[in-house]
């Protein structure tokens, strides 16, 4: 049960992007299409889920132990690029079309702030490993689909008449604030 | 280079929030108030121009390969002292911008004039960046917040301007993206031509 409230409550209650703003940069910047921003999301999917898990064991096995709570930030960010970079090598090696549709995204993720938020968001909540492997795989797929979602629609946008002042960007941030919206509607089912 | 245009660039025309729309996670995530604006953009001023003057003052000793892993860490340093200083002196600050302290450390504004500017300019240049750079980020943060704030509770800067049934939906996620929205449109209209 309290897998469950964990998966609807980060997929959709407090959607990372459309309630939590993180990862707002490459929701912008790479949703223009449909099939890109499935790539994003499942490289994003792949890198916050070892992330998690990695920090997590960091965290309770050699920061906390050790009292040194406060080098969080550094060491997370130093484990989340050094991962990035691993992963990158590692599947170029073992799965060359798997790398062929994430590689592009992946030295792009090292600076996505969803990874390193949920990284914290989990030390933060208290979670256990197995409740943050699942919080962060949920928080993928919520940020899977906003993406998806928002790419949908931006693919319509470009063939509207838009004001000159509003196109690209300013319209696009409309878009969300209304997907934000409609993302509202979930609040209070968990 | 002229150091007055090198201070007054990220204000309008080089403005990160506006013009370069970089390290908009912060920028909608915290301004639901004015002053939690300005708090954000001070506390990511404070990072740039420490960081700046850093990777300015160490930029020969850096080996080329490692530069990127040599910047994260020293931006991280200085965001952990920032993250410690605010817990003691401004905790309310500290509570309501919450998770976005640390992530400053992940904010593109930060790395990227640390790899775009001051690992390439003198120490005085990248120092006059970094401080033109960041108040202009909370200078965003800041116009971002009192409008929301006003139009959400009526209020800028906790001072009461509008009374009556006001729109709460701006305070909430969906209002930071449609300010923000409406906001790069007029500066898309009025600055840039």
């Amino acid at each position: 049960m309290e897998y469950f409230v964990i998966v609807i409550g980060s997929i959709f209650v407090s959607n990372i992007v459309l309630a939590q703003f993180l990862g707002i940069c490459p929701f912008v910047g790479v949703s223009g299409k449909l099939s890109t921003s499935i790539g994003m999301g499942g490289a994003v999917l792949f890198v916050m889920t070892l992330a998690t898990i990695v920090t997590w064991v960091l965290q309770y096995y050699l920061l906390t132990p050790f009292g040194l709570g406060f080098m969080q930030t550094i060491v997370f960010i130093l484990i989340i690029a050094a991962l990035v970079q691993m992963v990158e090598i590692i599947l170029k090696k073992v799965s060359p079309p798997l790398y062929q549709a994430l590689g592009v995204f992946l030295p792009l993720i090292t600076t996505n702030c969803a990874v390193l938020g949920v990284a914290i968001l989990t030390i933060q909540k208290e979670f256990s490993l197995m409740e943050g492997v699942v919080f962060a795989i949920s928080n993928a797929i919520g940020f899977t689909l906003a993406l998806v979602l928002f790419a949908g629609i931006r693919e319509h946008l470009d063939l509207m008449e838009v004001p000159k002042g509003m196109r690209g960007v300013p319209i696009a941030l409309l878009v969300a604030g209304i997907l934000a919206l409609a993302f509202m509607g979930f609040t209070g089912i968990v | 280079m002229n150091q007055v245009a090198n201070f007054t660039k990220g204000f309008i025309k080089e403005n990160p929030v506006f013009v370069l729309l970089l390290g908009l996670c912060p920028t909608l995530g915290v301004t639901s108030t004015a002053i939690n604006g300005l708090g954000m953009g001070l506390a990511t001023t404070f990072v740039l121009v420490m960081s700046n003057l850093v990777v300015s003052l160490i930029k020969n000793v850096i080996p080329d390969k490692v530069r990127i892993p040599s910047f994260i860490v020293i931006i991280a340093s200085f965001v952990t002292i920032v993250e410690l200083t605010m817990q003691a002196y401004t905790p309310a600050l500290f509570e309501a911008l919450g998770l976005f302290i640390p992530l400053i450390v992940v904010n593109c504004i930060v790395l990227g004039r640390a790899e775009a500017f001051a690992s390439k300019q003198t120490v005085f240049s990248s120092v006059i960046d970094g401080l033109g750079m960041g108040l202009g980020f909370a200078f965003a943060l800041t116009i971002l917040g009192a409008v929301r704030e006003l139009l959400g509770s009526g209020n800028i800067f906790g001072l009461e301007l509008m009374k009556g049934d006001l729109m709460l939906v701006f305070i909430l996620a969906p209002g930071a993206f449609i300010v923000l929205g409406y906001l790069i449109a007029l500066m898309n209209k009025f600055a840039k031509s």
